[in-house]
């Protein structure tokens, strides 16, 4: 049992690697992206995500309420006229950054609303990757009543 | 855990407008119970969701998407398209869902 124990650990290792090199990163692309997801800042997710410095661009619109009476629940939208592959979104003063990734396939609208949770008033950032190139546009929300802590 | 999903679609215009609402709590991992634990992260990661077998949208979420998670989107297609909506959470669970455009 013990033995198994210790080909798991070498196995994750070796995948782990593989995954910091970027080997397997388009196999893996249904894969739950953790280290993105567990990034404490805007900026340590824009570095997992590619985006080191992605621009402002006006082509990208974020729908989201100035003010978000319940921060449990703010709708929050992404449009844009680019041709999207990948769009994500950020709340900077959120424990973890954040919130969602989308990926976009030939064929499908670049446009996406969902709802998310917001701790308190932030910034929101919406990321648009088209082209290989990172896009964002950012919206400060306002936020009543925390929903992430209780 | 583990109920139903609800998806509408809609065509209009060879573009089908499809509205996903999840059954899901969502814990965020930050919430604290009565005796003042911390109650564990528990939440969808990975969505997908298929038209006609093809792949329309992938979808992965963190613990900041609300409870019940909404989820509103377009892509090309036609009337009486069948579309197949699934998840799996933090906890290995998952669920799938279809749904046929009108």
């Amino acid at each position: 049992m013990n033995q198994q124990r210790r080909s798991l650990l070498k196995y994750s290792a070796v995948f782990g690697l593989m995954a910091s090199a970027g080997l397997i990163s388009v196999a893996q692309a249904q894969e739950w992206n953790k280290a993105a997801f567990e990034g404490k800042s805007l900026d340590e997710v824009f570095k997992i995500l590619g985006a080191n410095s992605p621009d402002k661009s006006a082509a990208v619109t974020l729908n989201a309420p100035d003010i978000a009476e319940n921060g449990a629940v703010v709708p929050v939208g992404i449009t844009t006229s680019l041709k999207a592959e990948q769009m994500a979104i950020l709340v900077e003063k959120n424990p973890s950054s954040l919130a969602a990734q989308f990926f976009i396939p030939a064929g499908t609208e670049p446009f996406v609303t969902t709802r998310i949770k917001m701790g308190q008033t932030s910034n929101v950032y919406a990321l648009v990757k088209a082209d290989g190139k990172w896009n964002m546009a950012v919206k400060e929300v306002k936020v009543t009543l925390g929903g992430c802590g209780g | 855990m583990a109920d139903p999903m609800r998806v509408r679609a809609a065509e209009n215009g060879g573009v089908v407008d499809v509205k996903i609402l999840m059954k899901h709590d969502m814990e965020s991992g930050q919430r604290k119970d009565a005796a003042g634990k911390t109650i564990p992260a528990w939440h969808i990661t990975t969505l997908n969701v298929k038209a006609n077998g093809k792949d329309v949208l992938n979808g992965q979420f963190g613990p900041a998407v609300s409870k019940d998670p909404f989820l509103n989107f377009k892509y090309k297609g036609a009337k009486g398209d069948k579309i197949v909506v699934s998840w799996v959470d933090s906890k290995g669970d998952k669920r799938t869902d279809e749904a046929t455009a009108s």
